[in-house]
């Protein structure tokens, strides 16, 4: 459709139309007005963001390639940070800690959200559904860093309120915190229970753009039940599920609160996060220089991942 | 009707649904009773949802702790002028995206859209020094000055504006209105809401913020109410767990007044962050 040149069916341009253009390519009064306001408009946003994200985006990839600790002059590093990050051992569990918190987490909370969306957009009365919604959503307006403190406590393995309710099903108490086998299953949880009303959100407004007559005429073809979901619902909603997965893989692999309050990256360094990673080793340990090959790497994950979804998602997002 | 064979009975799907709301209540409905419990009594199993000797003394501790009036004083200063500036920046620049013509209108637009994509925690380092060199680290000011432009913010605004007939302008045009006049009087009044979403959406996200302020901000008298609440946890052992979550409860006062009033907004601000992306 784009590409088949639509006939020009504009009227022939009259002197009248024309005008104000009159003069030579002088522009009018109000032209040079509207272009003052625009640039007067635009200022306080283009001059923060070429100062505050492009600058420091490209400040990131010159400042990994140079050894630096803030007190000493800068020192030429060619490659030996990125060839660091390739070999420290603490790095490479991070990346993977992240990898594996992303699958696990973004699944879990679409698994969650999409679930309770299709339950919230059943029969019901309104208000009882404005109940649902609202606290499905409440985590989300909680900041991450003390919901984290109250989890701690609830996750703890002799007095925690989780260990307890497991007792009451009969299953002995589990170290979450303090084991390595479980922490990261601690994180996502903690994790997951904060951000999964944020697809719910998603999922709830996708569905109220689904028209029902649509509903209606696969009932008419005799579609039910889970058939229907699959069938009718699931592709229907697929824009906003790609949506859905795309914003909350960006956000998972920025995960930072939780694991740096619940667990502090331990036991050992099993849910270190690549965040974590450039948090220490930037201010704590004051290597700017790794920590920016860290930063630049974890900004080509990110983008990577994201291309890959979307090209993944020609073969199953349909568009009405 | 072929309702009926719709997978689950309502009345199932209703009680599941309620199990699972309780389960996301759960968390804050015990933060609230244990903060009101006395700490002898904080560890009881199972849980006592109503304390039996209910007590304010742990909030008395808070205030014997840390300086909750200055973290608190800090939190809404950082979070209520950031919310005010972004919604004078991205109502602006929405305004000049969506209604005015300019040079270089595309890539600027591109711009601010690549912007939403890159993480903070990429370009940390330089931000940092970047708000050293101008002296700005450990100030409030160093927090708030970096959050003004908001490319989200832009980008709903620009929505916004774009949703508005432009008939009006142009009747106002012809009244001999200028450019600024038929922003100021025609547009900018019925940009409200958006402008709402907006500032909800900021306040939010800022008085939740944790990472900036713990890079940000090093001595205490700068540090806002979750980096005061975490320092809260560290300096003390177990013993104190009420006194923790009475910080905490008061922490989310705020957060749950906006969530209250300003429900909608929030709710149409996470929803156009899909459906228009």
């Amino acid at each position: 459709m784009t590409n088949t040149r639509v006939p020009d069916v504009r009227p022939p341009r009259t002197v009248a139309a024309t005008a104000p253009a009159v003069g030579g390519d002088r522009p009018s009064a109000r032209d040079r007005g509207t272009r003052l306001l625009a640039a007067l408009f635009l200022t306080p946003t283009i001059v923060g963001i070429v100062v505050f994200t492009v600058v420091p985006i490209v400040g990131s990839v010159v400042l990994s390639f140079f050894h630096w600790n803030v007190i000493d002059s800068p020192r030429w590093a060619g490659a030996a940070n990125y060839r660091e990050v390739f070999t420290d051992s603490t790095v490479l569990v991070s990346f993977r800690n992240t990898l594996v918190f992303m699958v696990l987490a973004v699944a879990l909370q679409l698994l969650i959200a999409l679930t309770l969306a299709l339950a919230v957009n059943g029969r019901m009365p309104v208000w009882l559904r404005s109940v649902f919604r609202s606290a499905f959503f409440f985590p989300l307006v909680l900041s991450a860093a003390s919901i984290s403190v109250v989890m701690k406590y609830l996750f703890n393995q002799d007095f925690g309120v989780v260990n307890w309710a497991l007792g009451l099903i009969g299953i002995a108490p589990v170290p979450w915190l303090t084991s390595e086998n479980s922490a990261m299953a601690a994180v996502i949880l903690v994790y997951v229970w904060q951000q999964f009303g944020f697809s719910f959100l998603l999922f709830v407004g996708g569905l109220n753009n689904i028209p029902k007559e649509i509903h209606e005429a696969a009932s008419l073809d005799g579609a039910t039940g889970l058939r229907k979901h699959l069938h009718v619902t699931l592709p229907l909603l697929s824009p906003t599920l790609l949506v859905a997965t795309v914003v909350g893989v960006i956000n998972a692999l920025q995960v930072f609160e939780q694991p740096y309050v619940l667990t502090d990256g331990g036991p050992g360094d099993s849910t270190r996060t690549v965040v974590m990673v450039i948090y220490e080793s930037a201010f704590e340990q004051l290597r700017f220089g790794e920590a920016s090959a860290v930063g630049v790497l974890l900004f080509v994950l990110i983008m990577v991942v994201t291309a890959l979804q979307f090209r993944l998602s020609r073969r199953f997002v349909h568009y009405q | 009707m072929s309702r009926a064979r719709y997978s689950l009975a309502p009345w199932a799907r209703i009680a599941g649904l309620a199990a699972c709301a309780l389960l996301t209540l759960g968390p804050v409905i015990w933060t609230v009773s244990t903060s009101l419990r006395t700490p002898a009594e904080s560890f009881d199993l199972p849980p006592k949802i109503i304390p039996t000797h209910p007590t304010v003394e742990s909030y008395r501790g808070v205030f014997d702790q840390i300086d909750v009036w200055l973290l608190a004083l800090n939190s809404t200063l950082v979070t209520a002028l950031i919310a005010v500036g972004q919604m004078i920046t991205a109502g602006l620049a929405g305004y000049a995206f969506a209604r005015l013509d300019f040079r270089f209108k595309k890539p600027l637009f591109g711009l601010v859209l690549a912007t939403m994509m890159v993480p903070l925690q990429v370009t940390i380092v330089p931000v940092f020094l970047v708000l050293k060199s101008m002296s700005l680290t450990d100030t409030l000011l160093g927090l708030i000055i970096p959050a003004f432009p908001t490319a989200f913010g832009t980008f709903l605004m620009r929505q916004y504006f774009l949703g508005m007939p432009k008939d009006l302008g142009e009747a106002a045009m012809l009244d001999g209105a200028g450019p600024w006049r038929t922003f100021r009087s025609v547009y900018a009044p019925l940009a409200t809401p958006g402008l709402a979403i907006v500032g909800v959406l900021a306040f939010n996200y800022h008085w939740n913020e944790f990472f900036r302020p713990l890079i940000l901000e090093t001595s205490g008298q700068n540090y806002t109410l979750p980096l005061g609440l975490v320092s809260l946890q560290g300096n003390l052992g177990t013993g104190s767990i009420s006194v923790v979550l009475a910080g905490v409860v008061l922490s989310m006062i705020p957060a749950v007044a906006v969530f209250l009033v300003g429900q909608r907004p929030l709710r149409e601000g996470i929803t156009s962050a899909g459906v228009n992306r």
